[in-house]
């Protein structure tokens, strides 16, 4: 029962506050007439002015994310000489420095250091968090841009100036709310160094700490995850209590939910809005079932031993209740979040399969932005399939889906597709992912599928178990994470110029509705079978070989 | 009217040449054409390979991979069958049609001079002459003469029709038979670019061109081809991983079952059946672009005459002014279209006769015949001069009282809201009443445009009628619109508002003045009768003449993508059933807890892997006739239809193959074959 | 290259606000209204030096106090962690075995679960209600106190993480340290 309360609390009150917040964001990209002294400052700022297509827009984002990667990189490997140091981090190696950067850049923020360990606070500030806010408005300007396309404006906007508008109007005072909600119920929020103590038994415990709670409320809200520590929410200076971790989990969903209505309200059809939420909550819900319930299962090595069989508390906190860990892992993966608030290395074997379910879709409700973007593509393929069906050339809103646009739509989904898969293949044939997996056997292969469908996802957590912080590890997530950054924005922005192009047919009865359940229907099979079936053979050589593996 | 011809599916003669087709279809480079069966044709041989070296080595279990290769080749072959038949079907008509075309001679005039030249010598521009009982040599022009052609070879209509220079009956075409008198024609086509040579063409689908739509489907097919390449090429790393292998042969198995290899294999036959429904409608389609142009259809624009009413119009009324007396004027009515000939004079006729008038003879008087000038005709017959015509037409004729004026109009106006045509009748100076010739509209066609209204298609109803007469008839036809009192110009100005609003126009026509708006079209149907021209700017012919027939075009596009768009589902949804058998049967030996994921409780997993293969070659051969048959459709909104559709193919292609699975697998683990 | 310049200015902008500005805000807030928290939720002695933060768990090994849930990292603080291995794990099947032992449990007094895994940090400063009075009777002999008033002290301490939202109570192993050494 506690769990079913939890659950309908988080997502229902995160859904009720996603409607006016995807107001005020479509208001906020687009405002029209409406804050001309808003629009003029941005364009003071940036000097950036004018409606972009779609190749003038993708070329300003990727100069943008050239500055963002370059910056970053510079600031972590320069982070020894820099000041706001105070426990003296020294040097990182370059491939991990490449990681990261590309990792933050790419919203992933898959971490193969730890924060308490290896970052002075001016990297985790000026480097992490700044990516944190920036690439973040990046997949939201990429979105809207992509909605004004769909909408048939006769430009895309222009990026300097959306990302702008997503980071100042957005991001930022919904970051310093949740901030300063997070500071109320007991983060630190502090510049000294780690403190030195002397515990109850008399031994030395050096207790790390830093300016956490700016840096978790950007970190849950904008699809980032990239902790402050380590261990990331699951640390109890990270993560206090089980109102900080259910105002954590609600962050991680808020903009992506908000982003299905923004999108919604920008193409000017919110019913469709709401449709594609629809299916988006159909997806969490299903996965948050199955990871709740899975994780009811007791820990399986404890069979035989004289101890309670509850639920799998294996790398979970008590703070947090029975059901935060399962239901927060679901919430992270369906969205391209990957902040954790239990280790999902050591989550039951079928329980590990939801979030990387989660990614594999990497769609229900996403990504800041992308994700909407990555279900544009399902509903490009969807659209395609079910307008024959009805008997007319594809339409989507009135756009005609032809060859070009399915090419583009498809070869997104295949390169998804192909990174996980090729590169857990790679890795997991040879020495370079083998030798670095902690759990023997099915799990150990979890471990690798789910570091490369994590990076692909742009989700960043991470079976952590996996001794990922090599220079093969590193470079090649790095790669992946870069592709499949910007893979899925450019083609579907591509998709969008072109639908732009062409001259809009008028909607009737006969035309493929895209507002009601049979559309649904439709772009929940089509997700099923373009989006889980792919992985299927490796999902059930991973979590379902470890499952029936099991003992009885 | 109509040749439908019942071809069965299967006839010895067209599945023993299908068969032939199937094996030459092999070659390489006419498979590349279809991506995913190409694909399937590699794997195939490299299958072969592989079962020839365990053949001979004695490695490897070399009966099972036999059967898989056995089935493998089937897959390919099943598809290029069902291609060949569908092509074999078509070619069959078209043989008879090139037999007529082979003996094509013609009589050219040079000058003066008369030569007998074979028709692939004639070019456009030159004279022929055709006389009785001579087949006219190349489509052209008629520039002198009259003469009844039987168009029967290409109409399959025995009742001939006349030819005559100028005019919108002018165009005749090469096969056809002139049965009496002569003609000149002009001809205007090139050697081997004429309509029968087009025909044929069509119906043997030689230069069947991929739609846009087919060239989508094809990527979208193609690109799932690539994702299951990886994904099971990366198998093999995952089972080392695990300690184990699978082997090559499993794989290629795996693969082909997992692409969409039904779809593809069926994908030619569903867009040549198609078109073979429309020349079997007798229609021809310039494109299979136009047929899918159909299915998008928005705004049809029928023409009021002959489409939504009965051509003639019938006399049901005989309205007398005040003060005339009714008699006076049924008599005067009577008189004048004794001699009219026309379907509305014999209606006035066979109307007056109902009221009981029985004056048959028209002594010495002097009929006078309609003309387009005056447009009036009657009869003068003593002092009398009795005229009947439009109402305006008629008012010219002399200076009529004011008054009696008035009364007319009040009455012609009453007759043209209630949809009917007023005629007005006079004698001399004296004004009678009018006739009411009232347009019939045919039975049916309201509850057609109801049905097209669910489907989201709008009809107009283009008339020459002025706006009164238009509005009544269509609110009784049920129209959406009217374009009244339509000039070709109207038309053509109604095709582009209504395009510039994203709106897809179908029409149909026959004059030479529709030519403009039949090429604006996106489907513009002409009238085989019709003019040179207007055949040339539509981009369908309707060999039976029929307007009607625009709204069964419609349903014939739908339906052709309707039937891609259906087995494309279908096809891909057969993936899941076939996991459930393979993936067990290649897993359980790296782990073997994965039994459980055999849910159908396959014999072994040779079994059920040989089992997958075989249903997926199978299904091809039994999913042909519904490729050439087409989905049943009806005319319905969009998200029934979607729902439907759904249901059947998609609900229909997850259930069926865990079905089929279990059952090939009983037999062949029964029969002991693996 | 106006492309690039221009990204540069809005470089500047958003570190300017989104890093510099948003952070002072935050911290100015944090020192403000929650000093206590903002440095971490530290306890000290009377002379100021710390005995450990009462969000993070400490190594208690000693029989006279209650000790936390086992951890990956041996409470290390400034490298926390998890075991990150697998519940099917023959290791963790290991530390099942021994966390048995060291509690000696039995099949008629079965070990609560979370004494024997260990948290997502390694730090989690919490233990189950049960698992802290699993615990009494061994506190209770080594402080030679009645078992009934250790469980009352730590019955008063035990609370409910989520309210209506959880079933079970937990406890702060340090707070109960604490006031055990304050009896």
């Amino acid at each position: 029962m506690d769990a079913l309360f939890l659950v309908a609390a988080v997502l229902g009150i995160t859904a009720l506050l996603s409607v006016p917040l995807g107001r005020y964001m479509a208001a906020a990209m687009e405002p029209g007439d409406a804050a001309p002294r808003l629009t003029r400052a941005f364009e003071r700022i940036s000097g950036a002015r004018g409606g972009q297509g779609w190749k003038a827009y993708v070329v300003s984002m990727l100069v943008f994310n050239l500055c963002m990667f370059a910056l970053c990189f510079a600031i972590l490997a320069l982070q020894q000489h820099l000041p706001m140091n105070p426990d003296g981090k020294g040097a990182l190696s370059l491939d991990l420095i490449f990681n990261t950067t590309a990792s933050f850049t790419t919203n992933t923020n898959l971490q193969h250091y730890s924060g308490e360990v290896s970052m002075s606070y001016l990297s985790q500030l000026a480097a992490l968090m700044w990516l944190q806010f920036v690439s973040a408005a990046t997949g939201i300007a990429a979105l809207a841009a992509l909605a004004r396309g769909i909408a048939g404006r006769a430009d895309m906007g222009n990026f300097l100036i959306d990302v702008q508008r997503a980071s100042f109007l957005i991001l930022l005072p919904v970051a310093l709310v949740f901030a300063v909600v997070l500071v109320l119920l007991g983060l630190p929020m502090t510049f000294q160094g780690a403190a030195q103590a002397l515990t109850l038994e008399g031994a030395v415990q050096t207790i790390a700490r830093g300016p956490v709670a700016a840096f978790v409320a950007i970190k849950q809200l904008g699809t980032n995850g990239g902790g402050f520590f380590g261990p990331n929410s699951t640390h109890p200076l990270e993560n206090v209590s089980f109102w900080s971790n259910a105002v954590e989990m609600g962050a991680i969903i808020l903009i992506p939910m908000s982003c299905v209505w923004m999108f919604g309200r920008i193409i000017g059809r919110p019913r469709h809005g709401a449709v594609i939420f629809g299916v988006m909550a159909t997806f969490l819900l299903l996965t948050i079932a199955g990871s709740v319930g899975f994780e009811r299962a007791p820990t399986a090595a404890f069979a035989g031993l004289p101890i309670e069989a509850a639920g799998n508390l294996e790398g979970k906190e008590m703070r947090f209740g029975a059901t935060g860990g399962p239901l927060w892992a679901v919430l992270t993966t369906a969205t391209s979040n990957g902040s954790v608030g239990a280790m999902h290395d050591s989550l039951n074997p079928m329980t590990g399969l939801m979030p990387m379910l989660g990614m594999w879709l990497n769609s229900t409700f996403g990504g800041n932005g992308v994700g909407m973007i990555n279900m544009f593509l399902y509903i490009v393929v969807a659209v395609f399939v079910a307008g024959m069906m009805v008997g007319r050339t594809p339409e989507y809103l009135g756009h005609r889906i032809e060859a070009r646009e399915v090419k583009l739509a498809i070869l997104a989904l295949f390169a998804h597709a192909a990174m996980i898969l090729g590169g857990t293949a790679l890795f997991a044939a040879t020495p370079w992912g083998a030798d670095t997996v902690l759990n023997a056997g099915p799990h150990g292969f979890s471990e690798i599928l789910y570091e490369f469908t994590s990076a692909s996802a742009n989700n960043g957590s991470g079976f952590e178990g996996l001794g990922d912080n090599t220079v093969p590890w590193n470079v090649a997530t790095g790669l992946v994470m870069l592709a499949a950054r910007f893979i899925p924005i450019i083609l579907p922005l591509a998709i969008a110029g072109s639908l732009m192009a062409k001259r809009r047919s008028a909607e009737s009865a006969g035309t493929l509705g895209v507002e009601d359940a049979t559309f649904a229907t439709m772009l929940t099979i089509t997700i099923v079978i373009f989006g889980a079936l792919t992985f299927f053979p490796a999902g059930v050589l991973g979590p379902v070989a470890e499952q029936l593996s099991m003992p009885h | 009217m109509e040749r439908r011809v019942a071809t069965s599916l299967f006839t010895t003669d067209l599945a023993a040449a299908a068969v032939r087709g199937a094996l030459a279809k092999l070659d390489p480079r006419v498979l590349w054409r279809n991506p995913v069966m190409f694909a399937t044709g590699v794997v195939a041989a490299f299958a072969t390979i592989l079962f020839v070296r365990a053949l001979v080595t004695g490695a490897g279990d070399a009966g099972f991979q036999g059967q898989l290769v056995f089935w493998l080749w089937l897959t390919v072959l099943f598809g290029n069958f069902a291609e060949a038949l569908a092509e074999g079907r078509g070619k069959a008509q078209a043989a008879a049609l090139r037999s007529t075309k082979a003996e094509l001679t013609g009589v050219r005039l040079t000058g003066d001079t008369r030569e007998t030249v074979a028709a692939s010598a004639l070019a456009a521009g030159d004279v022929v002459m055709v006389e009785t009982g001579a087949l006219i040599p190349a489509d052209g022009e008629v520039i002198e003469g009259v003469a009844s052609v039987n168009e029967a070879a290409i109409t399959g209509e025995s009742a001939p029709v006349i030819r005559e220079a100028g005019g919108d009956r002018s165009a005749v075409t090469a096969g056809t038979r002139v049965i009496s008198d002569w003609i000149k024609v002009r001809v205007t086509v090139e050697p081997g670019q004429g309509f029968l040579d087009r025909m044929i063409a069509l119906v043997e689908g030689s230069s069947r061109a991929k739609t846009p739509n087919e060239i989508a489907l094809t990527i979208l097919l193609t690109g799932l081809t690539l994702i299951f390449l990886v994904v099971i090429a990366t198998l093999p790393a995952f089972a080392a991983y695990a300690g184990g292998s699978i082997a090559v042969p499993v794989l290629v198995a795996l693969f082909v079952a997992l692409i969409p290899t039904t779809i593809s294999a069926l994908l030619s036959a569903i867009g040549i059946a198609g078109m073979d429904r429309l020349v079997r409608f007798n229609v021809l389609a310039k494109s299979g672009r136009a047929v899918e142009a159909a299915g998008d259809i928005d705004v049809l624009l029928l023409d009021k005459t002959g489409t939504i009413t009965l051509g003639d119009r019938q006399a049901s009324e005989f309205v007398a002014l005040p003060g005339i007396a009714q008699s006076d004027l049924i008599e005067a009515a009577l008189l004048a279209s004794l001699a009219d000939e026309t379907p509305e004079g014999r209606s006035i006729v066979a109307l007056a006769r109902e009221e009981g008038f029985r004056t048959t003879t028209t002594a010495g008087a002097a009929v006078v015949a309609f003309t387009a000038q005056t447009r009036v005709s009657g009869i003068d017959t003593g002092d009398r001069s009795i005229r009947k015509g439009a109402v305006d037409a008629l008012l010219k004729l002399h200076d009529h009282d004011p008054q009696a004026v008035t009364a007319l109009r009040r009455i012609t106006d009453r007759i043209a809201r209630e949809g009917g045509t007023p005629l007005a009748v006079a004698d001399g100076i004296r004004l009678l009443g009018a006739v009411h010739l009232k347009d019939i509209v045919k039975s049916g066609v309201r509850e057609r445009f109801a049905e097209l209204r669910r489907m989201g298609i709008r009809t107009v109803m283009i008339t020459g009628d002025n706006p009164l007469t238009a509005a009544a008839i269509a609110a009784e036809a049920g129209v959406d619109d009217f374009l009244a009192e339509a000039t070709p110009e109207d038309k053509l100005a109604l095709i582009r508002k209504e395009q510039q609003g994203g709106r897809l126009v179908a029409m149909c026509g026959d004059g030479t003045n529709d030519a403009p708006a039949l090429a604006q079209a996106d489907v513009g149907v002409a009238m085989n009768t019709g003019t040179q021209a207007a055949r040339e700017a539509g981009n369908m012919v309707d060999l039976d003449n029929n307007p009607t027939k625009l709204i069964e075009i419609v349903g014939l596009g739908k339906q052709l993508l309707m039937t891609r768009g259906a087995l494309t589902t279908f096809s891909i949804s057969n993936d899941v059933a076939k996991y459930f058998a393979i993936l067990p049967a290649i897993f359980v030996v790296l782990y073997p807890g994965l039994d459980t994921l055999n849910v159908m409780r396959l014999a072994s997993p040779e079994s059920a892997i040989l089992s997958a293969v075989i249903f997926n070659a199978l299904i091809i051969p039994l999913l042909v006739p519904l490729a050439l048959r087409g989905v049943a459709y009806r005319p319905q909104p969009a998200g029934r239809q979607l729902l439907r559709n759904l249901g059947i193919y998609g609900v229909g292609g997850i259930v069926s193959p865990f079905v089929g699975i279990k059952l090939i697998d009983l037999a062949v683990s029964g029969l002991g074959l693996a | 290259m106006g492309n690039f310049t221009s990204s540069l200015r809005v470089v500047a902008a958003t570190m300017a606000v989104c890093v510099v500005g948003y952070t002072a805000v935050i911290w100015g807030v944090a020192q403000a209204v929650t000093p206590g928290t903002a440095d971490g939720s530290l306890i000290l002695r009377a002379n100021g030096t710390v005995i450990g933060s009462r969000q993070i768990a400490q190594g208690f090994t000693r029989p006279e106090y209650l000790w936390p849930r086992p951890s990956a990292v041996d409470y290390n603080a400034a490298a926390a962690g998890g075991s990150n291995l697998s519940p099917t794990s023959p290791k963790i099947a290991l530390r099942g075995a021994e966390m048995v032992t060291r509690y000696g449990a039995t099949p008629a007094r079965p070990l609560p679960p979370d004494l024997a895994t260990a948290s997502g940090a390694g730090l989690d400063p919490h233990i189950s209600l049960a698992g802290a009075l699993y615990q009494v009777p061994r506190i209770a002999a080594a402080r030679g106190l009645d078992p009934t008033v250790v469980a009352r002290l730590v019955e008063d301490r035990a609370l409910r993480p989520g309210g209506p939202l959880t079933d079970g109570r937990i406890v702060n192993v340090l707070e109960v340290n604490l006031a055990l050494d304050g009896l």
